[in-house]
């Protein structure tokens, strides 16, 4: 299909000229995929090179850590093999040249792919002037105007925080300074238990610090299924200090010690407690201001995102908006896609956004991932549908790893055993969820993945056994049936 | 009675037909409404209607504009009055009382929604329509296929590239009986150079009508093999009767046009020759025969081309035929048109003989199969028994689907269809 495409394509787009405002991985998926269809590419960011929040202070930086942190626990619990080594000594300078020289790979990598394709990369910020003009501003104030047929932005999001709570202190950290690490903490504060402040509480609490939680939902990681999340938080509690859902901050004032934080647990009166360090992760918010939309026909919601329709398109019919954005989930690889498409469709195909599934990734550990319909969705809509679990106390690789804490769903339509949602929990969940997705988007029916042979012994068996349940048996699990 | 807030929300206007879009708001804020008093005009895919209220009160606030495109079921108004409405019945206007949650604005053109918060979302649809993987779904996009409307080969209705093919070559055709084609759209999209580097142009949105049109014309010219049949009536002596019985259809409310004789003759020549009255099933291999006869007549309108469609042909004469076809052009340009007018077809004559020209070709309204083409009568010189009379000369021309209608067919038909109009008993005696 994608070669159909590009055929499509004639001369003439030659003569398109497309900019981007933004070089994430939204904002460079489409550069790349609107200059190999022949446009005139101008791609438009604040780094030297293209990367964007997902490379310079995210993902790729956090996963850097995260595998640190992976790499000591693992040498840790190695006793249980009759294996100990000795505490760890950490050279934090060494650690953070590391997570940089893996930063500026991949980054310049990006640079010389953008290069390789005559794009024209310009630094600064970008605002209209109209519908097809853009004004750029350099660091150093330097302006120059870009004229263009057709703008796809993709400002990406940013860090938000507390209504009313900012304190201009280095004590208080957000994901983008929590990743910078300028030292370990005494005791850490993590301000809401969602994917970021689990992955980066995790990181700290293995280095040494005393790490809490505290969430104002009922559990971890709202928006997963709890069934999932439960067996994350045993693991995070053994970690960490403490872990408190029901509770939300009051107030922060900055004193002597650190950070005091008055935290309310339910009804409960608000208890002041002091923390060297307090990290708010509490969600991101769309990059939709600042950028002269006014001088746009782009519309905007009332929460900031910017409105389009399946192709990406906003209510200006020469601006286009991807990523973050544009609306949840704020995920890299949902960001991608969405640029293909909308490079696409202004390429003249007919493209559009629908994805059946898009995988959520936690890189905790251990990792939480879902994708399609979660069985709280199914709940909260009413949808009928099947559900079975496999327990990876039964797995014969999650033994040998000595990691059974584990579970694998598998969510189906109840009529037709189509495969509707998929979720796991344990080592290597993120790499194990991609055949999830590929069976919802294949439209599989369970036993589609039953009768498809899995390698023994691997954790993907999981998969296998949990669709086999879902008729009632799997050969690693035995239920007992009704009067025998 | 009290007092009460009562909305008026678009009515469901016909099936498939979700959106419409406004091209005129009738009222404005501080008007008094009456029941059944049109409020808005609108056009949707098919055709352009007004709307007439359901409520009667005083208008307090109106939540669309012209050019928004509204949802059936939007909320169009609210007003301040007596909750006398009549009884709502099916497909007409409903007015309900103000509901707890907050009515939505008129949806804004093209743009949906953002994708809500969570961090995936559920598959749309479990069972109907059938599973297709993401590039079948993908080629379909590009094919203008709708996927709901493809039944899938494989296993629990999977559908597969093929199927999707077999629908776009099909498109139409599996439509039997109705003019009106489906929701699909028009495939390859060619870049376009750029033509200001050349001189000034000026860029105007197609009208839903405009764009309907160029969509059912370029599908059935992609997929119906055309042949073009010419031929000439001579109309000397229907001439002479239409002068002698046109006043008597004038009392009755019509005119005799040459369109309404050919009409009725058409009845009993699709009546003779039922493959013209059919339709292509190319998915299930199998010619769908009609046992109705219903005529389209193609109307020129300031806004472009509408179809309405005389239904039982066979059933109705001359008189009544004119009657009914006075007052359906006339609802076509006064945009009164309902949708159901325009539905239905199963042959389509368009008469360009009031503006001119010798002959054309037009292209089969599919999924019908045929199309009569009626250009302008003019006295020509005809041989007759040796010597040299002048007789006022009909040219037509039948354009047809080859995949079901032979040529010799083709030229059988308007053969019959040229001497029943020579000798009208021909069409009483045969038809």
């Amino acid at each position: 299909m994608r070669r159909k495409v590009k055929d499509t394509m004639s001369d003439e787009a030659n003569s398109t000229r497309i900019a981007i405002i933004g070089a994430g991985p939204g904002g460079y998926a489409a550069a790349f995929r609107a200059a190999d269809l022949g446009m005139r590419v101008t791609l438009i960011d604040l780094e030297a090179n293209p990367g964007g929040v997902c490379l310079h202070r995210g993902c790729i930086p956090s996963k850097v850590l995260l595998h640190v942190a992976k790499v000591m626990n693992d040498a840790r619990d190695a006793v249980h093999w009759g294996v100990s080594f000795a505490p760890p000594e950490i050279d934090f300078d060494r650690l953070r040249a590391s997570k940089a020289e893996v930063v500026e790979k991949m980054t310049s990598g990006l640079g010389q792919l953008s290069r390789a394709r005559k794009i024209a990369f310009v630094r600064g910020r970008a605002s209209f002037q109209d519908s097809t003009v853009l004004r750029v501003t350099a660091d150093d104030g330097a302006e120059q105007v870009i004229e263009t047929d057709y703008t796809i932005i993709a400002s990406g999001s940013r860090p938000a925080w507390l209504p009313d709570m900012y304190l201009e202190s280095p004590r208080l950290l957000n994901s983008t300074s929590a990743l910078q690490m300028a030292d370990i903490p005494g005791s850490l504060l993590v301000v809401g238990g969602g994917y970021i402040g689990l992955e980066l509480g995790m990181v700290y609490a293995t280095m040494g610090s005393d790490v809490t939680v505290v969430e104002m939902t009922q559990g971890l990681l709202p928006g997963a299924d709890p069934d999932l999340a439960a067996i994350l938080s045993r693991r995070m509690e053994e970690l960490m200090h403490s872990i408190r859902p029901n509770t939300k901050v009051t107030a922060m004032t900055e004193v002597e010690q650190g950070i005091e934080v008055m935290l309310q647990s339910g009804d409960g009166e608000a208890v002041p407690e002091v923390f060297d360090k307090v990290l708010v992760s509490i969600g991101r918010k769309p990059n939709s201001s600042g950028l002269g939309l006014d001088s746009t026909k782009v519309e905007v919601t009332d929460d900031g995102f910017i409105r389009v329709d399946e192709h990406r398109r906003t209510t200006d019919p020469r601006i286009f908006a991807i990523g973050d954005v544009v609306g949840q989930p704020m995920l890299a690889h949902k960001a991608s896609h969405e640029g293909r498409v909308a490079a696409e469709v202004i390429g003249g195909a007919n493209s559009a956004f629908e994805p059946l599934a898009i995988p959520a990734v936690v890189f905790t550990d251990p990792e939480v991932a879902w994708c399609g319909l979660t069985e709280a969705e199914a709940k909260r809509d009413g949808t009928k549908v099947n559900v079975a679990r496999f327990p990876w106390g039964a797995s014969g690789r999650a033994a040998t790893l000595h990691r059974s804490d584990g579970l694998t769903k598998v969510i189906t339509d109840p009529d037709t055993d189509r495969v509707l949602g998929m979720g796991i929990v344990g080592t290597g969940a993120g790499e194990l969820i991609a055949e999830g997705v590929l069976a919802i988007e294949m439209g599989a029916v369970a036993s589609d993945i039953g009768l498809s042979i899995h390698a023994h012994p691997t954790l993907s068996e999981t998969i296998m056994e949990t669709a086999d349940l879902i008729f009632g048996q799997g050969t690693h699990v035995y239920r007992p049936r009704a009067g025998h | 009675m009290n007092a009460k807030t009562l909305e008026f929300k678009l009515p469901a206007l016909a099936e498939n037909i979700e959106t419409a879009t406004v091209t005129k708001v009738l009222v404005s804020v501080g008007d008094a409404v009456a029941v059944d008093q049109p409020v808005l005009e609108i056009e949707t895919d098919k055709a352009a209607a007004e709307v007439p209220s359901s409520v009667s009160g005083t208008i307090t606030e109106l939540l669309v504009n012209e050019g928004d495109t509204v949802k059936v079921g939007a909320v169009v108004f609210r007003a301040t009055g007596q909750d006398a409405a009549p009884a709502p019945k099916a497909d007409a206007p409903v007015a309900a009382e103000v509901p707890a949650e907050p009515a939505r604005p008129a949806e804004m053109p093209a743009p949906v929604e953002p994708d809500s918060a969570g961090p995936a979302p559920a598959p749309k649809r479990s069972g109907a329509p059938g599973v297709a993987a993401p590039s079948v779904r993908r080629l379909a996009r590009e094919l203008g296929v709708d996927l709901s409307e493809v039944t899938g080969s494989g296993a629990d209705g999977r559908i597969t590239a093929d199927d999707v093919k077999a629908h776009a070559a099909g498109a139409g055709a599996a439509e039997a009986g109705a003019s009106g084609p489906g929701e699909s759209r028009t495939t390859s999209v060619e870049s376009l150079p750029d033509f200001a580097r050349w001189g000034e142009i000026e860029r105007q949105p197609m009208s839903a009508i405009r764009r309907r049109t160029a969509e059912n014309m370029a599908r059935a010219w992609a997929t119906v093999p055309h042949v073009t049949q010419f031929d000439k009536a001579d109309v000397t002596e229907l001439e002479r009767l239409r002068k002698e019985h046109g006043k008597k259809v004038e009392a009755a409310g019509g005119k005799l046009t040459v369109t309404a004789v050919i009409v009725k003759v058409l009845a009993s020549a699709l009546k003779k020759s039922p493959q013209f009255n059919a339709s292509v099933d190319v998915a299930a291999n199998e010619v769908v025969f009609k046992k109705y006869y219903n005529v389209g007549v193609a109307v020129d309108t300031e806004r472009g081309l509408l179809v309405p469609v005389i239904r039982d042909v066979d059933t109705k004469n001359v008189t009544q035929i004119a009657v009914e076809l006075g007052a359906l052009a006339e609802r076509a340009r006064n945009r009164k048109l309902t949708l159901d007018e325009m539905q239905g077809g199963t042959f389509t004559v368009s008469n360009l003989g009031g503006i001119g020209g010798t002959g054309f070709t037009p292209i089969v309204n599919a999924p019908e199969v045929a199309i009569l083409g009626v250009s302008r009568s003019q006295v020509e010189a005809v041989f007759v028994e040796g010597g040299v009379e002048p007789r006022t000369m009909l040219p037509l021309s039948l354009s047809y689907d080859h995949r079901v209608i032979d040529g010799a067919d083709g030229a059988r038909f308007l053969r019959w269809v040229v001497e029943a109009l020579e000798q009208p008993f021909l069409a009483t005696l045969e038809g």
